[in-house]
């Protein structure tokens, strides 16, 4: 084809200026609550123009310069086409955000543009240069879609916690926040969370069950991994290929027996009965992830040990376990991650509104009484403490997710 | 002769037959290692599993984890003023099963200072200040009154007492403990078109939610699989939906598509991408047509779907990203100076050397996602079409307090599992293991 750089220098440009304006304008509509209905024709037109300005401006040398006489035809493209109203929204309403959104919608797809087209002529390309343009195209929208995938929901829960409930019955779509109203009232969810909701009891309950159960898995799965890894005796290699199939096992198929039990027992509605079935699901993994990481720590080091007069407890004390220090963090991160975010079997045995962790806490919100607010209060209370442990110690935890975690 | 043939016979070095004592002191301290470990794993894992076979064949409702007994309820009878008044202590009885005897029953209660007994009801004893009856077995529905009459003396008088010490005991037949089995649970199961419905929306639900989430977790590999600035940035944000807690983002994701004040039905109306909200959570099925061919698309099952695919992209994307770190690079430059353009390189280069880590992420999240309750119970509740196997066993056991039909569901769920967990172990000995 020998047109074909021509072809996908226009598809590039369309596509960009379409996306990139849609991304703009129900981003604007969400910061501003003003209906912004994003004008996506014209602004594929003005992504076409972006896109033939910096391809033939690519021979002129100065990239910089390029992307700048881009965003000046898109804006002249732009503004032409949609009678100076690429989002529909008079000018004077919102015009600081209207003037961002639009300086973001043509700085993006100026770079867009120039960092998917580089090296595009518009004569005919070879399969492997239009391939490497197709490739950064796609790669470009991935990181568009996934972002948004993944923070849109995030940003919903947290704006709405910090809404009233009639603005979010008078227009769903405003996500601002209104700050002329000052701090306390912006909190007022979280404040009564707190006072009316018992959430400082739920986070306090939550925080010392996920706490004891990385305890007690640790205290049971360290000296399990090391006689597995490390001790030789009949049924090993069975075993530590079992450990596995345990943690397959449904919790759906334990809880109705675990609830008849325990109800007998009258530990149904109590935290020690928590405390005995978190550490059972969990220590299988742990066990299974520990006992990898010691089987990578060198023998020799441990036999050492034994021959200067160390006991079997001395050597896992003082030499196998400061060694593996990494492992038990990711493992205690991960179990600890497991323990805060369990939901079944909090749901099935709690009863009494002292005891509930905050998952059970946050379910209880999910009423037609409570307003919605305070659910997504509640809902950012119970994921705030696990992202900031999640992010502090990322390394740690993504290691402990790739070493033994397939489960969730 | 005889000794120096011992001696040679000595110094050949043989290998040990059977386990030295090293090996056996060892073999011991492993055992003792692991002891805590396996009996909790027996107690809370392995003892439920079987249990959840037993319960399953029994008619046990959720009523009768409480097991029947009799109440007792004790007063007063006739004002008595001076000392050798007649005064009676009443006993009323019941059985607080409806459906259930009780056996063995006992009455014991220590009789106030100062009563003196004059009349003792039939099959009741008296000895110091204990008082005793033995009932025997009482039917069900059973009530009866008890009058223990007597006098009284000046300590009865003086004490202004509250007496309600009367304990009754009894044996009856726990449904849990006892012999009685019945194949009804199974009967229920798989009678009628519901089950059949159920294991269709598993198997949707856990195939499309396990490939949605390994295409978008591929998808995520491939773009952070580049180096640039910001990249650590991104991967955290990517983990992010694995990382929070289910109620949170299950909420999150039922409060934005609410079809009446969500932000997102409000986005699509608002901007006309559609005329009336869609209640992505609610509408079991939308119609169309295709070439005039009438289909139904599954609505409420495919947002279910999307959600767990959205979920659990960030751990498949975290598995194939290491893998892919760990090929080796040669082969892209050979593959380049050969003339291989990008897409080759993806097709002939990247995808073989992921074929391993994709197989086995795909059985284990296979089941994973089969064995998933919180997340269709939580957006779905398993109304609208989403009601799968695991769903089934809460609403049978709990919603309508039928244990025996809930575990029934149980076990068809762990039958289904062990196919597959040998599935797994099949082929994770030909595939890198995890």
């Amino acid at each position: 084809m020998p047109y074909s750089g021509t072809l996908i220098t226009v598809l590039t440009g369309a596509i960009w200026g379409a996306v990139s304006m849609i991304v703009c304008g129900v981003t604007l509509t969400l910061v501003t609550g003003e209906i912004a209905i994003p004008q996506v024709g014209a602004a594929a037109l003005a992504g076409i123009a972006s896109a033939l300005v910096v391809v033939l401006g690519g021979g002129l040398g100065r990239i910089v310069r390029s992307m700048l006489i881009s965003a000046a035809v898109m804006f002249v493209v732009l503004m032409a086409i949609t009678f100076a109203a690429p989002f529909s929204l008079p000018l004077e309403r919102a015009s600081l955000f209207q003037a961002v959104a639009l300086l973001a919608f043509l700085g993006s797809v100026s770079f867009a543009n120039a960092a998917c087209l580089k090296g595009t002529t518009l004569g005919a390309m070879t399969r492997y240069d239009r391939e490497v343009v197709y490739i950064r195209v796609f790669k470009g929208l991935g990181f568009v879609l996934f972002t948004i995938m993944v923070a849109l929901p995030f940003y919903v829960m947290v704006m709405t916690s910090l809404k009233s409930q009639q603005s979010l019955l008078g227009n769903p779509l405003d996500l601002s926040i209104d700050l002329s109203q000052g701090i306390a009232p912006l909190f007022r969810s979280y404040v009564e969370l707190f006072t009316k909701y018992n959430f400082g009891t739920y986070l306090t309950v939550s925080a010392v069950v996920s706490v004891a159960t990385v305890l007690l898995t640790l205290l049971f799965s360290v000296p399990g991994a090391y006689a597995v890894s490390r001790l030789r005796f009949p049924g090993r290699s069975m075993l530590s290929r079992s450990i596995l199939l345990i943690y397959m096992v449904p919790a759906i198929v334990l809880v109705i027996p675990l609830y008849a039990v325990f109800s007998q027992l009258g530990l149904r509605n109590s935290l020690i009965g928590l405390l005995i079935v978190y550490p059972a699901t969990t220590i299988p993994v742990a066990l299974y992830m520990l006992q990898g990481y010691f089987r990578g720590l060198p023998a020799e080091l441990e036999e050492a040990g034994l021959m200067d007069g160390l006991t079997r407890m001395g050597v896992i004390l003082k030499i196998t376990l400061p060694l593996s220090l990494p492992a038990l963090a990711s493992v205690s991160l991960y179990v600890f991650m497991i323990a805060w975010n369990e939901f079944l079997f909090a749901f099935m045995f709690l009863d009494d509104p002292d005891i509930f962790t905050l998952s059970r806490g946050v379910v209880a919100l999910n009423s037609s009484e409570v307003p919605r607010q305070h659910l997504m209060a509640g809902a950012v209370i119970a994921t705030v403490p696990v992202l900031a442990i999640f992010l502090w110690f990322e390394r740690f935890l993504v290691q402990g997710l790739t070493a033994g975690s397939v489960k969730g | 002769m005889t000794v120096v043939d011992n001696d040679a016979k000595g110094s050949v070095a043989t290998p040990p037959k059977g386990i030295g004592p090293m090996q056996r002191r060892e073999a011991r301290l492993a055992f003792f290692m692991l002891a805590p470990t396996f009996l909790i794993i027996l107690a809370i894992v392995m003892g439920p599993l079987l249990a959840n076979f037993w319960i399953s064949v029994k008619p046990v409702g959720l009523a009768d984890l409480r097991p029947p007994s009799v109440l007792v309820n004790e007063r007063e009878r006739g004002k008595p003023k001076a000392v050798g008044d007649a005064v009676t202590l009443e006993y009323r009885l019941r059985n607080s099963s409806q459906d259930k005897e009780i056996r063995d029953v006992v009455l014991t209660d220590t009789l106030p200072a100062g009563f003196i007994p004059d009349v003792v009801p039939e099959g009741c004893a008296i000895e110091g200040s204990t008082f005793t009856c033995d009932l025997g077995t009482v039917p069900e529905k059973w009530r009866e009154r008890l009058r223990l009459e007597g006098t009284v003396q000046a300590a009865f008088l003086a004490e202004d007492r509250i007496d309600h010490n009367a304990v009754v005991t009894g044996d009856s037949d726990n449904v849990l403990t006892n012999l009685e089995f019945t194949l009804e649970n199974f009967y229920a199961v798989f009678d009628g078109d519901e089950f059949w419905s159920v294991l269709r929306v598993s198997f949707y639900y856990t195939i499309f939610g396990t490939g949605g989430a390994l295409v978008l977790g591929l998808f995520a590999a491939q773009l952070l699989n580049t180096s640039f600035k910001g990249r650590g940035f991104l991967r955290g944000l990517f983990l992010f939906p694995y990382v929070s807690p289910v109620i949170a983002v299950a909420f999150t994701w039922v409060v934005l598509f609410d079809p009446f004040s969500g932000t997102f039905n409000a986005l699509l109306t608002k901007m006309g991408v559609v005329a009336s909200p869609i209640n992505f959570f609610g509408q079991r099925a939308v119609e169309f047509s295709l070439f005039g061919i009438p289909l139904e698309f599954p609505l409420a099952l495919s947002t279910v779907i999307a959600f767990e695919a959205w979920r659990y992209f960030p751990l498949s994307f975290l598995f194939i990203l290491a893998r892919m770190q760990s090929v080796n690079t040669d082969m892209y430059e050979a593959a380049e100076m050969d003339g291989a353009t990008p897409m080759q390189q993806f097709w002939y280069i990247s995808l073989p050397q992921l074929v391993g880590i994709l197989s086995v992420l795909f059985l284990l999240r296979f089941i994973w996602t089969f064995n998933k309750f919180d997340d269709i119970f939580l957006l779905t509740g398993g109304n609208a079409g989403t009601r799968t196997l695991t769903v089934d066993v809460y609403e049978k056991a709990f919603a309508l307090s039928n244990l025996g039909a809930g575990a029934a569901v149980a076990v068809v769920v762990f039958v289904v599992l062990v196919t597959f967990a040998s599935l797994f172990l099949h082929f994770s000995s030909k595939e890198e293991g995890l």
